[in-house]
């Protein structure tokens, strides 16, 4: 990454930060001085999200090509992914707190959002578990792809069950999205460097896998050679 | 098909040599069920509450017994052989078989003797039986492909229930719901959406581990 890119993407953030507190009007009727977290815990969100459809692709890629590059992908995605999945959690915890009363009452988005966090637990025991590399990381695929599969249920069927009270129908009402234009350019602008921010990590993280397993393979030639 | 319906046979034979994944499974649901029932005493529970016990003791006896089919395989040393002479997709059809079969054998015990101690009372046995059916498959093809992965782990045991505790949720939670409606009302429509989804989990979890299945198997 380019060290104007870098720049670009500092000077966004801190100017995202100041807009969030001090230039976007807030929402007058419920939300009020609540508004402003909005602007950081939906971005985070929809990255956790993000993320999950990355790791599900890069499993996918392993199952078909067997390539061991493709798992640690799908590893550090999920890595990741359970980092921005505590950063919701907290953040959306504590709009609960403030907007409905109490940190955790198991509304249909906060339950969702607990089964992403149980997967991963369950994700990276599988993995603690199994000692062969291949192995490993054929069954952490397989079980990630299952996993990927019954998400859409937690996503599409539970909240028509159970009553939720998750502001999407505050703001989000018959697909339209009801943001002033100050609002809306500082959350889109929050959703875009955030989602730049995170695929910069994912980048780097993937540079760091992929050089280890070289510098790996050199080792075993060498001893070989030895 | 007809390799289906051998290794199918095959585990039923099997299984009634030893009876072992039988007899876990009975006993946990009962040992269960006491445990619930003594520890509520005469307190006469709300219909929510006894649907979720009901599908608790269901879930975690369910746990206790379905590893078991593809844990035995690796502990006889018996899944090279059957690696031979089967196609996977038949395998993984004929060892869900058999965990449906053993789904069935505990409800049967367990709902009857649930109705009784617990003093469920159950409005419309047309919901509450098509709740059990069809949430019978969600439960026999998820709790099937996580034994398959759990048997080629080095550690069993107890991490079959962690990692299919998320994969299994949307029935456990339509379940529930499913449940409390039987308790409540007679209309079939009531529970509409909850079977819709139970049935809907029940065919993309199995198609899903038909594919999948493959990957686990063979190495």
């Amino acid at each position: 990454m380019s060290k104007l890119w870098k720049i670009i993407l500092y000077t966004g953030l801190a100017l995202i930060i100041v807009g969030a507190f001090v230039w976007a009007p807030l929402e007058p009727k419920i939300l009020k001085e609540y508004t402003r977290i909005f602007y950081f815990h939906v971005p985070v969100a929809w990255i956790c999200v993000l993320f999950f459809l990355i790791a599900a692709y890069y499993s996918f890629q392993f199952l078909r090509t067997k390539d061991l590059l493709y798992d640690a992908y799908a590893k550090i995605s999920n890595e990741l992914g359970i980092l921005f999945a505590i950063l919701a959690t907290v953040t959306g915890s504590i709009w609960a707190k403030v907007t409905w009363g109490s940190f955790w009452n198991w509304d249909p988005r906060e339950t969702s959002i607990f089964i992403l966090l149980l997967i991963y637990g369950a994700y990276f025991s599988l993995r603690s578990a199994v000692e062969q590399e291949d192995r490993r990381a054929r069954l952490a695929a397989v079980y990630s792809l299952l996993a990927f599969v019954t998400v859409p249920f937690f996503v599409f069927v539970v909240p028509r069950i159970y009553f939720s009270l998750h502001p999407d129908p505050v703001i989000n009402t018959q697909g339209k999205i009801h943001l002033e234009l100050r609002q809306r350019v500082v959350f889109f602008s929050s959703l875009i460097f955030h989602t730049v921010l995170y695929l910069w990590l994912f980048q780097m993280r993937k540079t760091q896998v992929k050089l280890q397993m070289i510098l790996r393979l050199y080792k075993e030639n060498k001893m070989l050679e030895e | 098909m007809k390799q289906i319906w051998l290794i199918f046979l095959k585990d039923v034979q099997q299984e009634f040599k030893t009876r072992y994944a039988i007899n876990a499974i009975m006993l946990f649901a009962i040992v269960t069920l006491s445990a619930v029932s003594f520890s509520i005493g005469a307190y006469t529970a709300t219909t929510r509450v006894l649907a979720a016990l009901f599908w608790i003791i269901l879930f975690f006896s369910s746990m206790s017994g379905l590893s078991h089919i593809f844990i035995r395989e690796e502990e006889t040393q018996t899944a090279d052989t059957l690696k031979l002479v089967a196609r996977p997709s038949s395998i993984y059809l004929g060892k869900f078989f058999f965990n449906l079969v053993l789904l069935v054998l505990l409800e049967v015990i367990l709902i009857p003797l649930f109705i009784a101690i617990m003093n469920f009372k159950v409005v419309s046995f047309q919901i509450f039986l098509l709740t059990m059916f069809i949430g019978n498959f969600g439960l026999a093809g998820g709790g099937t492909m996580v034994a398959a992965i759990i048997s080629k782990a080095s550690t069993k045991g107890a991490l079959f229930t962690v990692l299919s505790f998320p994969i299994l949720l949307p029935v456990l939670i339509s379940g529930i719901s499913a449940t409390r409606k039987a308790a409540e009302s007679v209309k079939l429509m009531d529970a509409q959406n909850e079977l819709q989804a139970l049935l809907a989990y029940g065919i993309i979890i199995i198609v899903a581990s038909i594919l999948l299945f493959d990957f686990v198997w063979n190495e």
